[in-house]
């Protein structure tokens, strides 16, 4: 037994675990609002953090500034895949929907990997000291101000949904598009806007891994990751989205702990959340905070 | 049997109606079609009949995927990983046990349906997105075993296989393996076209069409889904098999996610719901890349491949096109080649009078 390890990775998981949180409530926010499954979540990952890297070091500009440009960028990115390949799918069966954003998917890592090749590249450091201490563990920065912007995400996201105007006209129209349409609602402004935010938010959570492995392709991984998150979770909740982020992060993370302390298979820090999903679609198909469907003829 | 259809239904019989061959010139033009294949040796070089197998072995196994995807309406991201699992049976059979080869191919077919059924009992809980998420975390699972196996497909350095042999005589050439796949893809699509015919095939349509409908008429939902699993599951596995033993070696890498999602788009390209239509998918995804090939060669060291660098990223190219593919037929044809086939049929049918 070696506790040191453990707490360390406990820490990982848990810092990693609110990043999957922030990626998995963006995909549920896109579920929620357009009923899409968006299987190139973590290719947003991928395009803003490439992006952010291109801004900084080919154009030399100053951390807060090529943020800013690449969250517009995204919410461009977001923007246009919603009006140009999602918009003629609706009303199109589950499958059409699921292949375009697998298509997507493939499309702009290929994409990605040709502009910026296949290595991992580093960003330029951001903050001056490289770790804290912490409850005598070494920290990196990076993986603080990481949980700091995740929660700040998901405080932001409570606002908008309980208090702003157009985060009530969203959830009108995840509970029923002809209702909220009836009330003065414009339905695509509502598809639109959520693949936009959902496009900022994951494309933060991709600057920050970055910024802390560096931007390789190995980044739309978490796009992957976010559905054993989701399931766990419950497809329809955006509480449940973080918390099962946070469960899978501890999951993998403890999986890899008992891995090197006794078996010794190796592997098991990516496999382990795809064993608990299959559990948990057995036990609970609908998550732990998700909708149960009732359906009538 | 005449050898036009009349203009109008004049189908009387519920055996008209579920014919595969409704005219006798339908069933002529097949013939000779596969008879101008058997000949497709004599004209084509080795290259292209590499290819021409290449689609044969997909072809097969996508026309799996269509009978769970298409036909049933499950969707599964786990194909390449049933493919892969029929390939290492195949190969695993004839080195531990020297099963000749040809029987492999069968065997590894059955094999790989057994194991899909397991698969499938908790899948046939599941549908639409759910199945979706629970066959991905099955393709990941089963490449993950497929690396930690060493016994059963030797690891990450992958296993060797050889060459069916039929009484001396070896497939170990272009030119003898392309009948024995032409062979095996005529079994698997004759069985695939009269299996729809079949009261076993109606279910799975119905299971697609409406299942709480379906189960009010005492289909069992359950045992149809897991069949329909089982049955994508042998074709994908008699493909694996025809692959390894084509290939003469197999390897963990060959069966990750984007090959799955390859067949995927096989299925969507070809027309989802079509028999014919998984081939012609199949062919169009294997010709995809040799045709954005000739297209970057074509462009070779004029200003265009400098400032691209095409050359160099021509692996990156050939994935976007098949995303690119994927997405413009979803938009513009979802129903396939199979459809655009069909109007194509019948344009020349009414010829002058088309509209």
């Amino acid at each position: 037994m070696d506790l040191t390890l453990l707490l360390q990775l406990t820490l990982n998981g848990l810092i990693v675990g609110a990043l999957y949180g922030v990626v998995a409530m963006s995909f549920v926010l896109i579920y929620k609002a357009s009923q899409v499954v968006n299987f190139a979540q973590g290719e947003f990952l991928l395009v803003g953090a490439w992006v952010c890297w291109w801004f900084l070091t080919e154009w030399q500009l100053p951390f807060y500034a090529g943020f800013i440009f690449t969250l517009l960028f995204m919410m461009l990115f977001g923007l246009v895949l919603q009006m140009v390949v999602l918009r003629p799918l609706i009303g199109e069966p589950v499958i059409s929907v699921i292949m375009a954003t697998i298509g997507l998917g493939i499309f702009f890592q290929a994409l990605m990997k040709w502009i910026f090749g296949v290595f991992a590249k580093p960003f330029p450091p951001i903050f001056e000291t490289e770790q804290v201490r912490v409850l005598g563990l070494e920290v990196q920065t990076v993986y603080l101000a990481s949980l700091g912007v995740s929660l700040l995400i998901m405080a932001g996201f409570g606002w908008f949904f309980k208090a702003s105007k157009h985060g009530l006209a969203m959830r009108a129209t995840a509970f029923d598009q002809q209702v909220a349409q009836s009330l003065g609602v414009s339905v695509p402004k509502v598809f639109a806007m959520s693949w936009a935010i959902s496009a900022v938010v994951s494309a933060v959570a991709g600057v920050v891994v970055g910024v802390v492995n560096g931007v390789s392709s190995a980044l739309s991984f978490y796009g992957i990751k976010v559905f054993p998150a989701v399931i766990l979770g419950g497809l329809d909740s955006i509480l449940g989205a973080v918390l099962g982020g946070v469960i899978v992060g501890l999951l993998e993370n403890w999986a890899h702990y008992i891995d090197s302390q006794w078996l010794n298979w190796g592997n098991m820090f990516q496999i382990a959340p795809f064993y608990g999903l299959v559990l948990i679609l057995l036990i609970k198909p609908y998550g732990l905070f998700g909708t149960r469907n009732i359906e009538r003829v | 049997m005449t050898a036009m259809t009349p203009c109008g239904d004049w189908r009387a019989s519920y055996a008209a109606d579920t014919t595969i061959f409704p005219t006798r010139n339908s069933r002529i033009a097949l013939l000779l079609g596969i008879v101008l294949l058997c000949c497709a040796p004599l004209v084509f070089d080795r290259y292209e009949l590499s290819l021409l197998i290449n689609i044969g072995f997909l072809g097969i196994a996508a026309l799996g995927l269509n009978i769970l995807v298409g036909f049933t309406g499950q969707i599964s991201i786990g194909h390449a990983a049933f493919f892969g699992l029929g390939a290492f049976i195949s190969a695993y059979l004839h080195e531990r046990f020297h099963v000749p080869v040809l029987l492999c191919i069968p065997l590894a077919g059955l094999g790989t349906a057994l194991i899909g059924l397991v698969f499938g009992a908790p899948a046939a809980r599941l549908k639409g997105l759910y199945l979706a998420i629970a066959t991905l975390a099955a393709q990941f699972i089963l490449e993950d075993f497929f690396a930690r196996a060493q016994w059963f497909t030797g690891g990450v350095a992958g296993r060797m296989t050889e060459s069916p042999v039929l009484f001396g005589f070896a497939f170990d050439r272009d030119e003898s393996y392309f009948y024995l796949t032409l062979a095996w893809v005529i079994i698997m699509f004759v069985g695939a076209a009269n299996l729809m015919r079949t009261r076993d095939g109606r279910a799975l349509v119905a299971v697609r069409d409406h299942y709480l409908s379906a189960e009010m008429m005492g289909i069992n939902l359950a045992y149809y889904r897991t069949l329909s699993f089982g049955i994508a599951s042998l074709y994908a596995g008699i493909g694996g098999a025809l692959y390894a033993h084509y290939l003469l070696f197999v390897s963990v890498e060959a069966f990750n996610i984007l090959f799955s999602i390859q067949f995927l788009g096989m299925v969507i390209i070809g027309g989802l719901g079509s028999v014919m239509g998984s081939l012609m998918g199949a062919a169009f995804m294997v010709m995809l890349p040799e045709v954005t090939q000739w297209g970057a060669d074509l462009l070779a060291g004029s200003s265009i491949d400098r400032a691209l660098k095409l050359g160099a990223s021509i692996s990156f190219l050939r994935e976007m096109v098949v995303g690119a593919a994927i997405i413009l037929f979803l938009i513009f044809e979802p129903d396939g080649l199979a459809r655009r086939w069909r109007l194509i049929k019948a344009y020349w049918k009414l010829y002058p009078f088309s509209h």
